[in-house]
């Protein structure tokens, strides 16, 4: 074993000891040390990735002494590595482009918090990813919906009160549902790694015994995470916690945080179930109907709203709905679909979020779209961004999202029967439907003001929040013209991942 | 069926708690009732776990007189998850109720689809 097996170990150690050192830093310096951990994740990640694309197999780490089935561990893979680097990489753009004007939301005091909350939200993504055990997943789904509580209510107004106050009331009936679930195959198997529980529950679908109670089981872990990662219809915390936390808490939430539920889901489907008898127990079709009304429903939604940032959030809906989708398919190429449209959906939404911040910043803080009008031109930088993140929403060629549209295409044609005509037309409609509400906000935002509204004067955009901004485009842009390789991972690494 | 249901008495006693919790933590408007319902809720997790965990007969698993043959314990891991389980429900359980003081000093009423109402009039 090399130094760099343990880095992913390295990684969750190092965030959680930051958020530690956090608590007793000047708030300058915390913000300083939050950079350093994001960036440092990031690149041992990134040599993790290029450790694990030599070796074939993945590889355990074991947690304290005891091996496995008794002890806890890691497991490092291809597509947990990717995953790794993608969400760190994503974290850091939106740090560099969101931390500076986090002093408008959060006060003096409030800084160091959280900045300890970013850091534990970092770990907890990590360990979900790295993860092999399942109740230390339940341990840090929670850790990471105290730290996203937090992420929001840090502004201090009524609105974000109630949003995290209905965000707490239903994440914690996702948790109740999984932790039931994850109680009762603990009781059916014995087991809490996920090695000797997919063994266990092969045991189980051979004898036939305890199929009912497996049944029940899978129902409560994919409605808890289905619940905690935002699926079309149980998405109503999802708006407004969005439209009302700081920029970055946004940019974090949606892009990284509700992605590592679905993580887990995959996780749960591949690697403990079984993705074979996922499909025997009818659990796709339930994905594929709420991913699809996810996506024509998130949609609507979206083109009625008056609000930019809530516009964004029911956006983010719609895409979950991509994502519960290509899981829905049910087969290797869905979930490699979905896996891809983690990633894209991660870069583009948390750019989205941050773009809309500097364009309603030099329109007087105004939300409304009437208010917008020639921002694009009062913000060069953000309006340029904003425009290929929308681009990628609809779809254009060159673009992320224009990949993820085709491949979700190509994996429903493999299909065929009525599922091919279901995801085409979906596709179809809610790509229609994601330009109307997309291009109108393009063109409002480089539309001429009206006379009798007076701006204040913009201040200028840092130029590393440009930087920042423009690196995440040129990320949304590697993702549609280089995504070979990175679905190449992807498909590799699932073979390796169950 | 009832046959099944009374040899399994425990959890079908937790399942129904979870039920009642689950119910009120969805349903109520009052917030300190809902808060009720989230401990409820998780105590009946606590108590299907801890019924597994237990087999009749057996003591708790803290070797005192040197027997340590594992035949003479109950499974030990189900009660280590139930701690670890109340540490979060606690800390859950904080953080509701401190967000039930701001909001309730904030809007002087714990209903929350009042709270929401008066919140909506607010300037974003």
């Amino acid at each position: 074993m090399t130094l760099v097996h343990n880095f992913p170990f390295f990684c969750i150690l190092l965030c959680m000891a930051a958020g530690i050192f956090t608590s007793v830093l000047k708030p300058k310096a915390a913000k300083a040390l939050t950079f350093v951990v994001a960036g440092t994740v990031l690149v041992l990640s990134a040599l993790t990735l290029r450790l694990t694309l030599q070796l074939e197999e993945a590889y355990p780490f074991i947690m304290g002494h005891f091996p496995a089935p008794w002890g806890n561990e890691i497991r490092i893979g291809r597509l947990e590595a990717l995953m790794a680097t993608g969400f760190s990489a994503v974290l850091l753009i939106s740090l560099l482009a969101g931390m500076w004007h986090t002093s408008n939301f959060v006060s003096e005091q409030k800084t160091n918090l959280y900045c300890i909350m970013i850091d534990l939200a970092l770990a907890a993504v990590l360990v979900l990813i790295y993860t092999n055990d399942l109740f230390t997943v339940y341990v840090f789904i929670e850790i990471m919906t105290i730290a996203s509580c937090a992420l929001v209510v840090v502004r201090q107004n009524g609105h974000t009160l109630v949003a995290t106050t209905r965000y707490m009331i239903m994440h914690l009936f996702g948790s109740g549902l999984l932790l039931l679930g994850i109680a009762m195959l603990y009781g059916i198997t014995g087991h809490l790694l996920m090695v000797p529980l997919h063994e266990a529950v092969v045991n189980i679908v051979q004898t036939g015994e305890h199929m009912g109670p497996l049944t029940v089981v899978i129902a409560l872990i994919t409605a808890g995470l289905a619940i905690k990662s935002a699926m079309f219809p149980f998405h109503g915390w999802a708006p407004d916690t969005y439209a009302f936390a700081p920029p970055l808490s946004s940019a974090i939430l949606s892009g990284i945080i509700s992605k590592a539920y679905i993580f887990v889901l995959i996780k749960f489907f591949c690697r403990v179930i079984g993705l074979d008898v996922i499909i025997s127990q009818q659990i796709t079709p339930f994905l594929f109907v709420c991913g699809v009304s996810g996506m024509i429903i998130g949609s609507i939604m979206a083109i009625s709203q008056r609000d930019i940032r809530r516009m964004i959030a029911y956006s983010s809906v719609a895409q979950i709905g991509y994502i519960y989708l290509g899981l829905g398919i049910g087969t290797k190429a869905g979930v490699e679909a979905a896996l891809f449209q983690m990633l894209v959906h991660a870069a583009v939404k948390s750019v989205l979020f941050l773009s809309t911040y500097e364009l309603v910043n030099v329109s007087g803080d105004h939300k409304h779209f009437r208010y917008l009008h020639g921002a694009g031109y009062r913000n060069v930088p953000a309006g340029i961004v904003f425009t290929i993140a929308a681009m990628s929403m609809v779809g254009i060629p060159f673009t992320g999202g224009f990949i993820v549209k085709l491949n979700l295409a190509i994996s429903g044609i493999a299909i065929g029967g009525w599922v091919r005509a279901l995801v085409l037309i979906a596709l179809a409609l809610s790509t229609l439907l994601n330009s109307v509400y997309f291009l109108h906000t393009v063109v409002s935002i480089y539309r001429r003001p009206a006379q009798e509204l007076d701006y204040p004067k913009p201040e200028k955009t840092l130029p590393v929040v440009a930087v920042a901004l423009f690196t995440s485009v040129l990320l949304i842009i590697y993702l549609g013209i280089g995504s070979e390789p990175i679905l190449r991972v992807i498909e590799t690494g699932l073979k390796t991942f169950s | 069926m009832w046959q099944l249901l009374y040899e399994n008495l425990e959890q079908t006693v937790a399942v129904i708690l979870f039920g009642i919790g689950f119910s009120i933590l969805l349903l109520q408007r009052n917030l300190i009732r809902k808060i009720i319902g989230l401990n409820i809720m998780d105590t009946a997790v606590y108590l299907f776990l801890a019924s597994m965990g237990y087999i009749s007969g057996r003591k708790a698993p803290i070797v005192v007189d040197g027997v340590t043959q594992t035949t003479a314990y109950i499974n030990p891991i189900p009660a280590g998850l139930v701690l670890t389980g109340i540490v979060v429900s606690v800390s859950f359980t904080g953080i509701m109720l401190a967000l039930t003081i701001r909001l309730y000093r904030r809007y002087h009423t714990l209903d929350i689809d009042e709270i929401a109402m008066l919140a909506r009039g607010e300037d974003a």
